[in-house]
């Protein structure tokens, strides 16, 4: 039944968000290994006229199938195995024909050209076992109606619709990743900015790398992004409108800018920048351009990131003798610290190694870091309050984690050996599901989007 | 700085590779890569919880016989005769002995060249994460210029840039590129002669 495999999904989850607690426990990789099974599904094709409308349908079945593949929660059955071939999405599969093969649930589409021009796709997501169909939004399907140069963002809307339905949890499919692309040889490497659907089609590059770029973050809004740029010399923060292709410098600032993330709310980016060789950690006001200066501390202060609720800031310092992650207050008052004590600023790493590139979870309960650890790195997730640290991934060189916008998923990039080049990769939260994301080059500094409109 | 960097930096003279001063970091790459045999060794520091890296070579052959020596004043008098890197250790910003004798004879050489301004950018190996390394690369690019300052230099001539570790000389993932590639460079913007 598809009920007890949203219970056991959900207590996979629960088990992987608590904090590891067994005495005397080493962290170790891979703490919190989802127990569910993946989910048998089966996507038949689309019912369509033939032309247009099929060629449509049974790409969206192809999306779709990859984006729910993608999640490492699905089994998809084989197309071959399926016995009922005269679905039609009004109408109850034959149920006895699904449960032979085994299938929990049934996706049932249908494509049409319509007069206009424009494509109406329609599915509904069915319980084979539990003989009824799942009502998505208290409706018994759901339909789209789109120009048909549409049609992959309505697979991934589709694949986020079930992955929603099944696991309770929001989707994350229908997002874009902005990153940076890498060529040429080390010492001379050219970066551009380059950005993608979330499973690696729609390819494009967004700057010439004439200039180098580093850390493009998103804002709430899809189409804005920040980032650090060496165009006209002294390295800046810059905003990015993707649609409108308007680039500006944010703010008037003396020394480097860098290191950028808007906060959650979008009207405020935060960032360091660098006077003297130190560097602390700013806010502007994207509306008032009104800036403030949060840290004044004579080591680094760098990568900030703000909660959810935009009360806290995590970030990068090096004020204990190495770098380490620190939290403090948005208004700048004083903390109660783990350890007990009051201070602006609370360490909230001890374990051995260095922690960098804090990155607050869009749920607002975990914060995913790098770590350096005897030549290794690693990408993390601890408790904001410093408990429960677990360690997702390990290689040569693991960096700069950025959440899924349901906070389930982590990409980040991975530099697999020795010489070998950047590349994108994903992990869930449990540490289950490791993938390469495919990139035409080598890339670095990923940046997943909110959820598309 | 340690006997290896010098015996590069000696290196790149007896090439000629220094002498072309307009693009100078892919020459060096190039020089970085040839000295061998070459031991690496790892010690404990004293906080024990990073290790530093000491590399040692045979002695440098004598080689400034070979070279009949730049114009003064010029950019290849300056990168051969005085020295345009100093190299800092693992996650330090701080100047050796030998990197404050190569500041000096920098600073000696723009008190010489009273119309020189210079660019100094500081660099990291690529152990560390990207933005921490942007910000450790400005400290120690401004440790550099503080030095000369501290010399007589007019900071008004010396602007400074961080590149983290986006801008390695030497392109090996090992203990040799990376002290290579954790330095303060310091390049002549404009004022050289000739």
């Amino acid at each position: 039944m598809i009920r007890s495999f949203i219970t056991a999904l959900a207590m996979a989850l629960a088990f992987a968000l608590a904090p590891l607690q067994l005495a005397g426990a080493q962290i170790t990789v891979n703490v919190g290994d989802g127990t569910a099974k993946p989910l048998p599904i089966a996507v038949p094709e689309f019912n369509a006229e033939p032309g247009e409308a099929r060629e449509y349908g049974d790409q969206i079945a192809e999306v779709l199938r990859s984006d729910l593949r993608l999640t490492g929660l699905f089994e998809l059955k084989k197309p071959e195995a399926f016995i009922q071939r005269d679905l039609d999405i009004g109408a109850e599969p034959r149920f006895a024909d699904w449960k032979i093969i085994q299938t929990d649930a049934l996706v049932v589409g249908e494509t049409e050209m319509l007069p206009d021009g424009r494509l109406r796709v329609a599915f509904r997501l069915w319980d084979i076992y539990g003989e009824q169909v799942m009502r998505l939004g208290g409706q018994p399907g759901r339909q789209y109606v789109t120009t048909p140069e549409n049609w992959r963002r309505i697979a991934h809307k589709i694949a986020d619709s079930i992955y929603t339905r099944l696991t309770g949890e929001d989707g994350y499919l229908d997002t874009r990743i902005v990153y940076i692309a890498e060529t040429g040889p080390k010492t001379a490497r050219v970066k551009k900015l380059a950005i993608m659907d979330a499973d690696g089609a729609n390819q494009q590059d967004l700057t010439s790398g004439a200039h180098t770029v580093l850390t493009p973050r998103f804002s709430t809004s899809d189409q804005e992004i920040t980032y650090m740029s060496y165009e006209g010399g002294t390295p800046r923060v810059y905003l990015f409108n993707i649609e409108t292709g308007r680039q500006e410098v944010l703010g008037n600032f003396d020394g480097m800018t860098f290191a950028p993330r808007f906060s959650p709310d979008g009207r405020s980016v935060l960032f360091s920048q660098a006077r003297g060789g130190n560097s602390d950690l700013y806010i502007m006001d994207l509306r008032t351009r009104q800036e403030e200066q949060l840290t004044s501390h004579p080591d680094i202060d760098t990568s900030p990131s703000m909660s959810p609720d935009g009360r806290q800031i995590v970030f990068t310092s090096d004020r204990g003798g190495s770098p380490q992650l620190y939290v403090m207050n948005r208004d700048q008052s004083a903390l109660t610290c783990p350890s007990g004590g009051r201070d602006t600023a609370c360490r909230i790493t001890f374990g051995e190694g260095r922690y960098s590139t804090p990155v607050w979870s869009p749920r607002g309960d975990l914060i995913a870091f790098t770590k350096q650890l005897r030549g290794r790195f690693y990408i993390g997730v601890i408790g904001t309050d410093g408990k429960g640290e677990r360690l997702l991934t390990e290689s040569y060189l693991d960096e700069g984690p950025t959440w899924s916008p349901n906070g389930r998923v982590i990409a980040f990039f991975r530099e697999a050996r020795p010489g070998a080049g950047p590349r994108l990769w994903s992990v869930d939260l449990t540490g289950k599901n490791l993938r390469q994301l495919p990139t035409p080059t080598d890339a670095s500094d990923p940046a997943w989007s909110p959820l598309l409109d | 700085m340690n006997d290896f960097l010098k015996t590069v930096a000696a290196s790149a003279i007896l090439l000629g590779l220094g002498a072309c001063a307009s693009q100078p970091e892919p020459a060096e790459t190039e020089v970085a890569e040839a000295p061998e045999p070459v031991v690496v060794e790892e010690t404990e520091t004293e906080t024990n919880t990073t290790t530093r890296s000491t590399v040692t070579e045979e002695p440098a052959e004598p080689v400034r016989e070979a070279y009949s020596g730049p114009k003064p004043g010029s950019l290849a008098d300056f990168r051969v005769n005085v020295g345009e890197r100093v190299y800092f250790d693992l996650d330090q910003s701080r100047l050796d002995a030998d990197d404050r004798e190569i500041l000096k004879r920098q600073a000696a050489w723009l008190q010489s060249y009273p119309e020189a301004r210079i660019m100094v950018a500081g660099n990291c190996d690529e152990r560390g994460t990207r933005e921490y390394n942007l910000a450790l690369g400005e400290r120690r690019a401004a440790t550099v210029k503080d030095y000369l300052v501290s010399l007589g230099v007019d900071p008004a001539r010396i602007d400074t840039i961080s590149y983290g570790k986006e801008r390695p000389i030497a392109e090996g993932s090992n203990e040799r590129a990376w002290a290579l590639n954790r330095n303060g460079f310091t390049q002549i913007l404009s004022g050289a002669t000739g």
